[in-house]
């Protein structure tokens, strides 16, 4: 199978008539296949561009931990005796909500990697070959998610030590997968925004201005209805960034599962459905 | 219609506006298959738009533009498998090696793990980057960067290749390895579109330089053509003693010649001719000068260089109360040394 459209044209033309043809044999796909192909050779790409730059591999790891270690310890004697019931300590509250925080932080890293990617030529060089459209993006999205699963895993075992328990591994393995699944809808609301704004860095500083507010106006740190002012209330109470930290928290310690996963994973279905195509139809018109 | 009478480019009535600013006004161009066309104008003249709009870069906001025959708008995907694009800012990623940036175009073009693997060794072979290989890009010189790059345009040898400006900041010797690069490419039966701010790049690689300005194309033929056209040839005279250089002027003047006195240092009057009467132009101003007693220490016929061309093409445009763009240092250093 081709990816050819023309009708015109025998779908054999790729290259029909390479001068002095080298011996090249070609795998050809289509459509989906050829997007996902691609997507995977560039995750590969982006994920050796993670683990050959070791101070971004340090400096992004120890902020996590950092914070696992700081909540834990720091704010636990002043809001153990808030906690809803069933949480033992502030570290068993918030270790699965930073597991949601870190990942909508670490997906900023896309808007910065695909802005940076759009500085150099190499997007132009990728738009002027006959790959999939949105292999670019599908590549970039993955290899963030790995990387802040990876990140994810690291925090729990750093959170086992310093004394959280998880109630079972499948909560375990639950908690971090519904995270997951939010946190790559939202590497996609983070590729829209790269290619709205042009820059590296203005395109991270814009991707912290949303993260930031939708992090802490959530039940990560704090249970929902702890917030007294009604329409910050309402935002947190209805923030996808809640529905997939109570989910991780019913699924790793204790309170209600089935309606937060179920809301998280409408979130993250709704935010896919629309920023994907938007964000690769705004990709293939980016001048 | 046989494959090689479908031009390899086409390009009817293209424009291009980015908001008030004309990048591409009105420009036609026809390049059939084979051989080299410079695209040669100053920073800012569009050229540099014009390729992205042929790459399916960039929609043009009217005209139209094909690829051997397929419409970069309407079906950009069969336009793109006949083309490659190695533009200004090369495309390696410095953080893998060179063997992986090219494997990595490989897989993306859709080759077996094999073939790619094989083609990745044939084109660092080729393109004297065996040594190289495994080492990341980054630490790359500025010359084998730019070979990694076109390498990597060249995994499926394409039938139309675009280089934007591909020896822009390389050194003397490095750019004349991207040449004979460039030149084998060619020899293979590549078509091939280079945009330079380098006249003497134009003038040593390209059979047809097209020559563009404020998003026109305001001249087009062969070096030698172009030559001819601006200016053809001219006497030029040294004089011993430069100071007698107005006396020599008026004489000449006065014997019916058009001199002009330059400064420059091989010459100090300069006579516009062309190349019927070019040698009794010679013996015109020989005749005149002896017989006044003007000693003269060199004296020759010499013919416009592409400097002077462009000089003459850019300078005589109509601008159309359009800001004129700013030409190029390049350029400007290019024009200085205007003496071969």
């Amino acid at each position: 199978m081709t990816t050819t459209t023309d009708p015109t044209t025998p779908s054999d033309d790729r290259r029909a008539d390479p001068p002095g043809p080298p011996e090249i044999d070609q795998h050809l796909r289509g459509g989906l296949a050829t997007a996902l192909t691609d997507g995977w050779t560039l995750g590969k790409r982006n994920l050796k561009h993670f683990t050959r730059l070791p101070r971004l591999l340090i400096f992004s790891t120890i902020q996590p931990v950092m914070f696992v270690l700081l909540f834990g310890y720091i704010f636990d004697g002043a809001v153990r005796g808030a906690l809803p019931n069933g949480f033992p300590s502030y570290l068993a509250f918030v270790m699965p909500g930073i597991f949601v925080q870190s990942t909508v932080f670490r997906m900023t890293q896309t808007a910065v990697g695909l802005a940076d990617d759009l500085d150099k030529g190499v997007v132009d060089r990728f738009r002027s070959m006959p790959m999939s459209r949105s292999g670019v993006l599908i590549g970039r999205t993955i290899a963030d998610l790995v990387r802040s699963m990876a990140v994810v895993v690291l925090m729990a075992i750093v959170g086992v030590l310093v004394g959280f328990r998880f109630t079972s591994f499948v909560g375990a393995i639950g908690s971090m997968a519904i995270v997951g699944v939010l946190g790559y809808a939202l590497s996609w609301v983070f590729v829209w925004l790269a290619l709205h704004v042009p820059g590296a860095e203005s395109a991270q500083s814009a991707a912290f201005v949303f993260a930031f507010p939708l992090s802490f106006v959530s039940s990560v740190f704090v249970p929902a209805t702890s917030i007294s002012i009604g329409w910050l209330a309402f935002i947190a109470r209805n923030s996808p960034i809640t529905a997939a930290a109570d989910a991780a928290r019913g699924l790793a310690v204790t309170g209600p599962i089935l309606a937060p996963t179920l809301k998280t994973l409408a979130w993250s279905v709704a935010l896919l459905v629309v920023f994907i195509p938007w964000s690769t139809h705004r990709f293939r018109h980016v001048q | 219609m046989p494959a090689d009478e479908i031009p390899a480019i086409e390009v009817e009535g293209v424009t291009k506006r980015f908001g008030e600013t004309v990048a591409l006004d009105d420009v036609d161009l026809v390049v059939p298959p084979g051989g080299v066309v410079g695209l040669l104008g100053p920073n800012g003249a569009g050229k540099t738009t014009l390729v992205r709009v042929l790459a399916t870069l960039l929609a043009p906001t009217a005209g139209r533009a094909r690829i051997f025959g397929h419409d970069v708008v309407e079906e950009p995907q069969v336009a793109r498998r006949n083309l490659s694009l190695t533009g200004q800012y090369a495309a390696v990623d410095g953080l893998l090696t060179g063997r992986e940036n090219l494997r990595m175009f490989g897989d993306l073009l859709q080759l077996t793990t094999a073939s790619a693997r094989r083609r990745a060794d044939e084109l660092l072979e080729r393109f004297d980057l065996v040594d190289a290989a495994d080492r990341r890009a980054s630490t790359y010189s500025g010359g084998m960067r730019r070979r990694l790059d076109l390498a990597s345009s060249l995994i499926l040898p394409p039938r139309l290749a675009f280089l934007d400006e591909p020896t822009t900041g390389l050194d003397p010797r490095t750019r004349n390895q991207m040449w004979e690069v460039i030149r084998e490419l060619v020899a293979d039966g590549t078509t091939l579109l280079l945009t330079t701010q380098y006249l003497e790049e134009a003038d040593q690689l390209a059979n047809r330089i097209v020559v563009i300005d404020h998003g026109r194309i305001i001249a087009d033929g062969t070096g030698d053509e172009l030559k001819d056209r601006a200016g053809g040839i001219t006497v030029e005279v040294l004089l011993a003693d430069p100071d007698r250089a107005s006396d020599a002027c008026r004489l000449l003047a006065d014997a019916g010649l058009d001199p002009r006195g330059v400064t420059a240092p091989t010459a100090d009057l300069e006579v516009p001719t062309d190349s019927t009467s070019g040698l009794g132009t010679v013996q015109r101003v020989a005749g005149a000068l002896e017989s006044a007693g003007i000693a003269v220490t060199d004296l020759g016929l010499r013919r416009a260089t592409l400097d002077e061309v462009f000089l003459q093409l850019t300078d005589v445009l109509p601008t159309d109360g359009e800001e004129p763009e700013p030409v190029g240092t390049d350029l400007d250093a290019a024009t200085n040394g205007r003496r071969r």
